[in-house]
C-alpha cells in the first residue's frame, strides 16, 4: 500500500472514532448552516444564480488562452509585473528572487491556499526571511506548526483552551477563554508587523480580464493591510482564477460568501489594479503577480473533469461532506481537503497515490448540490475511481472483471453460480475473503432469497 | 529552454483542442456578460430609492454597522462630533474631501488630513479614519471605497474605527450597478484599489464564534446625508 493511503486509513480510522472531536466540528458548523440558509433565502432564485456563476467560470476556463492573455495585457498596462511559473519550484524561485533583489527582511502574508500548495513559507524561512501569517486562523496554525484543517476555516478544530495555551507559550500573554480576547491578542501582536514588513504576499480569488484587476476576498482586513502597508505587494494565483468581466463579480462575490460562510458578502472584497498610482497617497511601489500552472493544465486537458477548474474555493462542499465531518481535514494529507480536494489532488500529485481519497466517499452528492458553480463533484470521484482502475488495475480488478464478463455472457453458468452463491452465502460471512475484510468488518450480509430473481419472475412470484 | 509563459500557453491551447460540455443549467441560458443587466434571481436591492434605503438599513443592522441618517451637512458634522465626544477620540485622520472638511473642522479633538504623506505609524495611532466613498450597495450593505476617493488604501482599514460620510444619492440598488458605476467613472484609469466594505472587520476563526474587529476597524459608521 502506498504511504499516503496507509497514513490516510490510519488517521481516518482514529478520527472517526473520536466522538468528542466530531461533536465539536458539528457544533462549529451549526451556525454556518443556519446563516447559509438565511442568506440563501434572500436569493430570489438560487438555482438561476448558480447557472450564472457556473457559466461565468465555464466561459473563461474554456477560452483560457484568450482570456488570460487579455487579463495579462490589462494588468501590465496598469503597472503590475507578471511572472509565470510552470510548477511550484518555479513559483518559489520567483518570489525568493523578488525578496532578495529588494533586500527584504520581514514578510507578512494574508491567507493564500496556493502558497500552501507550493510550500512557500518553508522556502522563505530556509532562505532566512521572517514570514508571518496574518489571517487569525493561519496565524494559529503557523504557531502550531500544522497545516490548515479546512481551506476556509483553517483552525476550526482547535479549542479555545488550546489557543490560549499557544498564545501564552509563544506570545507570553495571560490565559483567557474568551474568543474575543484571544482575537485581540493576535490583533495587537500583528499590527506592528504590517507596519514593519517590506513585502506583503496575498492570494487572489478572481483575475478580471476586462480590467486587469485582481479581486481578493476576506473578512478580517488582514489582506487589506497586507496590500496597503508594505512597499512591495506580491500576489500568487493559479491561472484558472481568471474571469471575463468585472460584472461577473456581481454574481460570484455574493455567492462565494453565502455558499462558503453563510454571509451576504465577506467583509472586504477588494480589487487591485497595480501599485500606488500617481496622486495616491499610499500603497506599494511594486505590484507583482505570480501566475501558476502546477498541473492545472492537466485538469484542463481532461474535458470530463475540466469543470473542477471552476472552483472558487468557497469550502461549501467540505462543510456538507459527511466524510469531512467524520475524519476531519488533516487526515486528507492534502492542501485542498474535502470533495474538491479528493477530485483535484490526483491530478496535482498523481492518481495512483491519491486515488484512495475518491474511494472515501458515500457518493451522497451533498457536495454537488452545495457547489455554487455546479461542479459535478461526486461524479468526478467516480471518474477518478474508474481512471485509476484503467491506469493500474489490481489483480482483483482483473480477475473479477474478466470472471464477471465470462459468467454474465453464459446464462447457464450464471444460474448455476447464483444457486451456489445463495447456498453458501451464510458461510461467506465467516470466511476471510481477500479484499472484502474492511467491508465485512462493519456490515452483515443480507439473507439470501430462496429463489433467484429469474425464477421468481418465471413463477410470477414477484 | 523555452520560457514558462509560452510553455503554459502551449499547454493551454493543446488542452483546449478537445471541447468540454456546458454545465447542466437548471434555467434558461443566462447572458453573463453585459454589465448592469438586471439579475432578478440575486438578492433584492430595491426598485425605488426608498426601497433601496430600507434594504440598506436592514442589511447594515444585521452586519452590526451603524447607519446615521442626517438631513444636511451641518447635521452630519454635528453627528460625527457627538460620536467623537461619546467615544472619547483623541485623534481622527481624514481625507481632504469637500464633504469631509467641514466635518473634520467641527471635531472636538485633533483632526489630521492624512492625504499628503504616508505615515503608517501615525495613522495606526489614530482612533478613527474619516472617509467618503464611491457608492453604497443596498442589496448587500456594502460600501465601496477607493484609493482615489477615500484617501488611499490605509485610511479605511488601519484606524480602529471607520466613519464614512456619504450622500443618500450615492446609494445604488445592487453590486452590478456599483461595478458599472465605477467603470463608467474611471474607465481604464481605475484607482489602484477599490474595496467593498461589508460591516466592521470580523473573524470566526476561533470555534466559529463571531468576533468583530479582527484586524480592521471594530466599528463602522455610515453617516448618510439627505
Ligand atoms: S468545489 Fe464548489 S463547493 Fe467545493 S470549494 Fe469549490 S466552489 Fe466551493
Amino acid at each position: 500500500m502506498d504511504d499516503s493511503k496507509a497514513i490516510f486509513l490510519k488517521d481516518a480510522t482514529v478520527n472517526a472514532a473520536d466522538g468528542d472531536q466530531r461533536a465539536f466540528i458539528r457544533k462549529a458548523l451549526g451556525g454556518y448552516y443556519t446563516n447559509r440558509d438565511l442568506q440563501k433565502a434572500r436569493y430570489r432564485d438560487w438555482e438561476r444564480a448558480r447557472d450564472a456563476a457556473s457559466m461565468a467560470k465555464w466561459s473563461a476556463v474554456n477560452d483560457l488562452a484568450n482570456v488570460l492573455e487579455k487579463f495579462v495585457g490589462n494588468f501590465e498596462r496598469n503597472g503590475g509585473v507578471v511572472h509565470w511559473a510552470r510548477d511550484a519550484a518555479e513559483a518559489r524561485a520567483i518570489i525568493l528572487k523578488i525578496a532578495e533583489d529588494n533586500q527584504a527582511k520581514a514578510i507578512v502574508k494574508s491567507k493564500c491556499m496556493t502558497s500552501e500548495e507550493i510550500h512557500l513559507n518553508d522556502a522563505l524561512e530556509k532562505a532566512g526571511f521572517g514570514v508571518v501569517e496574518s489571517d487569525l486562523g493561519e496565524f494559529i496554525q503557523q504557531l502550531r506548526g500544522e497545516a490548515p484543517y479546512h481551506f476556509v476555516f483553517p483552525c476550526m478544530h482547535v479549542k479555545r483552551e488550546a489557543i490560549s495555551e499557544l498564545f501564552t507559550k509563544h506570545l507570553g500573554t495571560a490565559p483567557t477563554d474568551s474568543p474575543e480576547e484571544l482575537t485581540m491578542i493576535a490583533r495587537r501582536h500583528l499590527r506592528q508587523l504590517y507596519v514593519d514588513a517590506d513585502i506583503g504576499i496575498t492570494g487572489a480569488n478572481f483575475l478580471i480580464a476586462e480590467t486587469g484587476q485582481i479581486s481578493i476576498t476576506e473578512n478580517e482586513g488582514n489582506a487589506r493591510l497586507t496590500a496597503a502597508l508594505p512597499r512591495i505587494h506580491i500576489a500568487l494565483s493559479g491561472i484558472e482564477k481568471v474571469v471575463n468581466h468585472l460584472d461577473d463579480l456581481s454574481v460570484l462575490l455574493p455567492m462565494l460568501a453565502t455558499a462558503g460562510a453563510g454571509q451576504p458578502m465577506t467583509c472586504y472584497n477588494t480589487l487591485y489594479s497595480g501599485p500606488r498610482k500617481k496622486g495616491e497617497c499610499d500603497g506599494p511601489e511594486q505590484f507583482h503577480l505570480v501566475l501558476l500552472d502546477n498541473a492545472r493544465t492537466r485538469i484542463l486537458a481532461d474535458p470530463e473533469q475540466r469543470d473542477a477548474l471552476h472552483c472558487i474555493r468557497c469550502g461549501a462542499c467540505l462543510n456538507v461532506c459527511p466524510i469531512f465531518k467524520n475524519i476531519g481535514g488533516l487526515a486528507y494529507g492534502t492542501t485542498y481537503q474535502g470533495p474538491i480536494g479528493s477530485v483535484i489532488t490526483p491530478h496535482l500529485r498523481g492518481l495512483k497515490q491519491w486515488n484512495h481519497l475518491s474511494g472515501a466517499s458515500s457518493l451522497c452528492g451533498a457536495c454537488t448540490d452545495a457547489c455554487p458553480v455546479r461542479i459535478d463533484l461526486h461524479h468526478h470521484l467516480l471518474h477518478n475511481r474508474r481512471n485509476a482502475t484503467k491506469e493500474s488495475p489490481t489483480l482483483f480488478d482483473q480477475v473479477f472483471h474478466h470472471g464477471f464478463n465470462f459468467v454474465i455472457k453464459r446464462p447457464w453458468l450464471f444460474a448455476t453460480g447464483g444457486r451456489i452463491f445463495r447456498a453458501t452465502l451464510p458461510l461467506l460471512q465467516k470466511l476471510p475473503i481477500p479484499y472484502m475484510g474492511a467491508w465485512m468488518k462493519t456490515r452483515d450480509l443480507p439473507k439470501a432469497p430462496a429463489q433467484s430473481f429469474r425464477d421468481q419472475w418465471k413463477n410470477q412470484n414477484v | 529552454m523555452s520560457d514558462a509563459r509560452s510553455d503554459i500557453f502551449a499547454r493551454i491551447r493543446e488542452a483546449l483542442k478537445v471541447k468540454a460540455p456546458k454545465p447542466h443549467l437548471k434555467g434558461e441560458p443566462v447572458a453573463g456578460k453585459t454589465s448592469a443587466v438586471a439579475k432578478p434571481w440575486l438578492p433584492d436591492g430595491g426598485e425605488s430609492a426608498d426601497a433601496s434605503l430600507a434594504i440598506l438599513a436592514e442589511q447594515l443592522a444585521k452586519l452590526k454597522a451603524v447607519l446615521i441618517r442626517v438631513p444636511d451637512q451641518a447635521a452630519a458634522a454635528k453627528a460625527v462630533a457627538e460620536l467623537a465626544t461619546a467615544k472619547n477620540w483623541q485623534k481622527v485622520a481624514y481625507h481632504g474631501h469637500p464633504l469631509l472638511r467641514p466635518v473634520a473642522a467641527a471635531l472636538p479633538c485633533e483632526a489630521w488630513e492624512a492625504d499628503a504623506s504616508f505615515e503608517k505609524q501615525k495613522l495606526e495611532g489614530c482612533d478613527a479614519g474619516l472617509t467618503t466613498c464611491e457608492s453604497i450597495v443596498a442589496q448587500l450593505g456594502a460600501i465601496l471605497v477607493s484609493s482615489a476617493s477615500s484617501g488611499g488604501r490605509a485610511l479605511s482599514i488601519l484606524p480602529h474605527v471607520h466613519v464614512v460620510v456619504a450622500e443618500a444619492g450615492q446609494v445604488v440598488p445592487d453590486l452590478g450597478s456599483a461595478l458599472a458605476l465605477a467603470k463608467a467613472r474611471h474607465g481604464d484609469q481605475m484607482p489602484s484599489m477599490l474595496s467593498f466594505i461589508t460591516g466592521p472587520s470580523r473573524t470566526g476563526d476561533i470555534e466559529r464564534i463571531l468576533v468583530l474587529g479582527a484586524h480592521g476597524p471594530k466599528e463602522l459608521y455610515l453617516v448618510l446625508v439627505g
